[in-house]
């Protein structure tokens, strides 16, 4: 099982917009590179990528909490 | 002093800015601030603070209600908005009105007013106060545009007329580029707004960015002359300077003038700034809108007049005359600050909210940083990146400079990446120190490398 850590502190976003539907839902398949959710900081939105490939398990920080570097934002299988 | 307890609903440096200026009129000063800014400079300088909510902006510092229950709660008889969040909201100044609270900025009507681009061109012409040259209204064919272009000059803008944010705007250099544009901006109108109408406008080109300080009474008005605001990234300014040297005399006492009439016509109270796009090329100036409001870059004005501005506007809120007339007001040499910015410069300015390690600060003759950092401070990563303002003054233009690249050489913040290596290379730029740039300078200058080929780490 692979975790995905933020990179920066911030505020975390599953979804690339409140209209839309989340980046990954359980049992997507995740390539390397693939944008998993965003983080606000200073103003600024960064995406945060995944650097493994595999199985989008869960997210586990919530969509717009406040994040420190390293905390981790989801879950992969395999 | 009718104000004893001021609420200061803003956070960072314009925070402690304002706490200084309040505890010099001998105020009691309460700040203010959400969860992630309990430890922040502003709330350790004031008397007291209050929590306002959690970290993000729309749940404490924008959110209006705690804002005005938090001044009541403590018992403020006024608030000062400082700049960003609330500080241009009519909502907010009404809501303290009405809850018997002074607000330190004009009436809600006015903000509302000055705010509104098409409600704030037509006060200015009304003030007799030049406005980029445009058609009177809408614009309905192809031909009545090609009369009215000629009118105005070209290169001109066309823009749907029932728009706004400058979506699909066009630039046509001559006529002919205007009859084969004017039709396609009329169709995305039609199909954007349901309405083909169009408006002109000429397009400045490379304009500078110039702007006037007003302070105002509520029936007086005073200008505190000019700053130029040019150097610009991603319409964020980055560079500031007053006075303006593009400006002959002549030039400069009308422009200041007309800020001052409109100022004076819309019975202004607090501090203000008029923004304006100059023409070099055509010695010609523009308004464009007014903040009504602090700015940022007010330091500068201060540095050339000696005028505290965030004092006077205190008073001038609390219902005392203006203590200056016009003629007390004299420019004396140059200012110029610079925005230091927890950005790496060196990375397409990525965001770095880091530990205040180690910070020792310039000092001397007319060298001041106003910022809310302290060692051991950790920048919290949701607000802007803001850090502070380094603000030189000198006789001279070029000797402003020279101050400024000493100050950012002595200054030392560690734990950080900062702006701070990009103001060093501006100021050794052969443009920058003739004055020779415009609003659309920095951008390219940047896009070229010109960054990048300064040597790297050995600044601040």
């Amino acid at each position: 099982m692979a975790q995905i850590q933020s990179p920066l502190p911030g505020t975390f976003y599953r979804q690339p917009s409140p209209e839309e539907p989340p980046f990954k839902s359980a049992g997507d398949a995740v390539a390397v590179g693939d944008t998993i959710g965003l983080i606000e900081v200073m103003k600024t939105f960064i995406q945060v990528n995944a650097e493994d490939p595999g199985t989008f398990k869960a997210y586990v920080a919530e969509d717009g909490a406040p994040v420190m570097a390293g905390d981790v934002l989801a879950e992969l299988d395999g | 002093m009718k104000i004893k307890r001021l609420l200061i609903a803003n956070r960072g440096e314009i925070a402690v800015r304002i706490i200084r200026a309040a505890k010099a009129l001998g105020i009691h000063t309460i700040q203010a601030h959400s969860e992630a800014d309990a430890d922040m400079l502003a709330v350790k300088l004031a008397d007291e603070a209050i929590c306002i909510g959690p970290a993000p902006s729309r749940e404490s510092y924008l959110d209006i209600q705690k804002v005005v229950s938090a001044a009541q709660g403590t018992g403020a008889d006024a608030v000062h908005p400082g700049y960003g969040f609330l500080s241009e909201s009519p909502a907010f100044a009404r809501a303290l009105e009405s809850a018997g609270i002074i607000y330190v900025g004009p009436s809600a009507d006015t903000i509302e007013r000055m705010g509104d681009k098409v409600a704030a061109r037509i006060a200015a012409e009304a003030a007799g106060v030049p406005v980029v040259p445009g058609s009177k209204g809408r614009i309905a064919s192809v031909d009545e545009a090609a009369a009215v272009a000629t009118e105005i000059g070209y290169p001109v803008m066309i823009k749907a007329a029932a728009g706004g944010d400058g979506r699909g705007i066009r630039i046509a250099n001559d006529e002919a580029a205007l009859r084969k544009l004017a039709p396609m901006a009329q169709s995305e109108a039609e199909a954007a707004f349901g309405d083909g109408g169009l408006y002109l406008e000429r397009a400045v080109q490379s304009p500078r960015h110039i702007e006037v300080q007003i302070l105002g009474d509520g029936s007086d008005a005073i200008h505190c002359y000019e700053r130029e605001c040019s150097l610009q990234r991603r319409r964020q300014k980055v560079w500031e300077e007053a006075g303006a040297v593009c400006l002959d005399d002549e030039t400069r006492e009308s422009l200041c003038a007309s800020a001052v009439a409109l100022a004076k016509s819309v019975q202004y109270r607090g501090a203000g700034t008029l923004e304006y796009l100059y023409d070099e090329a055509r010695n010609e100036f523009y308004f464009i809108e007014m903040n009504t409001r602090i700015q940022v870059e007010h330091p500068i004005s201060e540095m050339i007049t000696g005028v505290d501005l965030v004092q006077e506007m205190i008073r001038v809120c609390a219902g005392e005359p203006l203590q200056y007339s016009q003629s007390d007001i004299k420019a004396t040499g140059h200012a110029i600050e610079v925005r230091i910015c927890a950005e790496d410069p060196f990375m397409q300015f990525l965001p770095f909210p880091g530990k205040v390690q180690t910070l020792i600060e310039p000092t001397g003759d007319g060298i001041r940083f106003d910022h809310f950092l302290y060692e051991g401070y950790q920048i919290p990563p949701f607000y802007d990146s803001l850090l502070g303002k380094l603000i030189v003054h000198a006789d001279t233009r070029a000797a402003a400079i020279d101050k400024l690249r000493e100050a950012l050489r002595d200054l030392r913040l560690e734990g950080l990446k900062t702006t701070a290596p990009l103001h060093l290379a501006l100021a050794d730029d052969p443009d920058v120190q003739v004055g020779a740039f415009h609003t659309q300078w920095l951008e390219p200058w940047l896009d070229a490398g010109n960054l990048a080929a300064t040597a790297k780490g050995d600044a601040a």
